[in-house]
């Protein structure tokens, strides 16, 4: 099985419960979106990991690149003061 | 017939089915066109081993003869097993594969859909546990035959010559002898005609859309649930039961 055989390769999202975040799994090769869809239970959901599947075929998945990862996430790096740390919690309060 | 004695001879026979098919499937392991239909046919194949491990289980409570369900699927000869001959038929190509395993699966969905009003417990409570997996089977198989007949002429050809090959063993499912004629009169089944006529209804469905054709000279041969079958149920019975009979109850 040579990797220029295979058919297209498409992601595959697991959603565990009702509600919860579909989650990315890994990959799979398949012809069409329903095969996409049987091929991705059979590898990721035998185990009763979970009740709702996506797939989307990789070619659109679009996504940054290292060269840019400076721009993209370092002028986050500094900023802590967008994180609640310096929240004061009033006192009393539950389920935060 | 007694009852009871029918109700085993039901039990084994939808056993043998799944445990017969099951074993070829398992000889696609490690074979498959490619990785992920490798893992579904493989994973077919262990859904079918499960339901005939709980059937041998509850034909053994019933012969209450201290015989185990290991026993009921390794130490029987070929003219002890009640297997549709459609099933024990060799894989040839992966299209053949499929077909075979698209007209058993709409069967089985066909008639477990029956077995859920069965006024026998074990059976209604397995045809509704069993029928989740059988109807994923049918997508499964049924999608691969529509694309096929849908696909390249290569994909076409395959698939028309599986159909053409196989369909002469597909009577033998619907043919039934004196255990069926006593679990009908207890309402324990329902008989073959209306599972005849569902299962050729989705088949011709299934059929227009692949744009695959039925052949007219089918040529049909019958004897599985009475124990007569082709000449490939016992080299694959030699396989599957090499390790019981050359070192019987060896322990892992």
């Amino acid at each position: 099985m040579s990797s220029n055989n295979q058919f297209p390769q498409w992601e595959v999202f697991l959603q565990e419960k009702n509600g919860k975040p579909f989650e990315h799994q890994g990959s799979v090769h398949a012809a069409d979106k329903k095969m996409a869809l049987q091929n991705a239970r059979d590898l990721y959901t035998r185990r009763n990991e979970g009740r709702n599947l996506w797939v989307v075929p990789t070619e659109y998945i679009a996504a940054t690149t290292l060269e840019e990862e400076e721009e993209f996430f370092d002028p986050a790096a500094d900023k802590i003061y967008r994180t609640p740390n310096f929240y004061k919690m009033p006192q009393g309060t539950k389920n935060l | 017939m007694k009852t009871k004695e029918a109700l085993i001879n039901y039990c084994l026979r939808l056993a043998d089915n799944n445990l017969i098919l099951a074993q070829r499937l398992a000889e696609w392991c490690s074979r498959g066109p490619f990785l992920e239909e490798d893992i579904a046919m493989t994973n077919i194949s262990l859904d079918l081993f499960g339901q005939s491990e709980t059937l041998y289980t509850y034909a053994s409570e019933l012969m209450a003869n201290g015989k185990t369900a290991d026993d009921l699927a390794f130490k029987r000869n070929e003219r002890q097993y009640f297997n549709n001959l459609l099933v024990e038929q060799p894989n040839g190509d992966f299209a053949f594969t499929m077909v075979k395993q698209f007209l058993f699966s709409t069967y089985a969905k066909t008639l477990y859909a029956q077995l859920m009003e069965s006024n026998d417990a074990f059976l209604k409570g397995f045809a509704s546990k069993a029928i989740k997996e059988v109807k994923y089977h049918f997508r499964h198989s049924s999608e691969w035959v529509i694309r096929f007949g849908n696909g390249t002429d290569e994909s076409m050809k395959r698939a028309q010559n599986a159909i053409n090959e196989l369909w002469r063993f597909t009577d033998d499912m619907f043919v039934m002898n004196e255990t069926d004629e006593e679990l009908i009169s207890t309402g324990i089944t329902f008989g073959a005609d209306s599972v005849y006529t569902n299962w050729k209804f989705t088949v011709d469905d299934i059929l227009r859309e692949a744009n695959l054709l039925l052949p007219e000279d089918n040529n049909v041969v019958e004897g599985g649930c009475n124990g007569i079958h082709t000449e490939h149920l016992g080299h694959l019975l030699c396989e599957m039961q090499f390790l019981q009979r050359a070192h019987p109850d060896a322990k892992w």
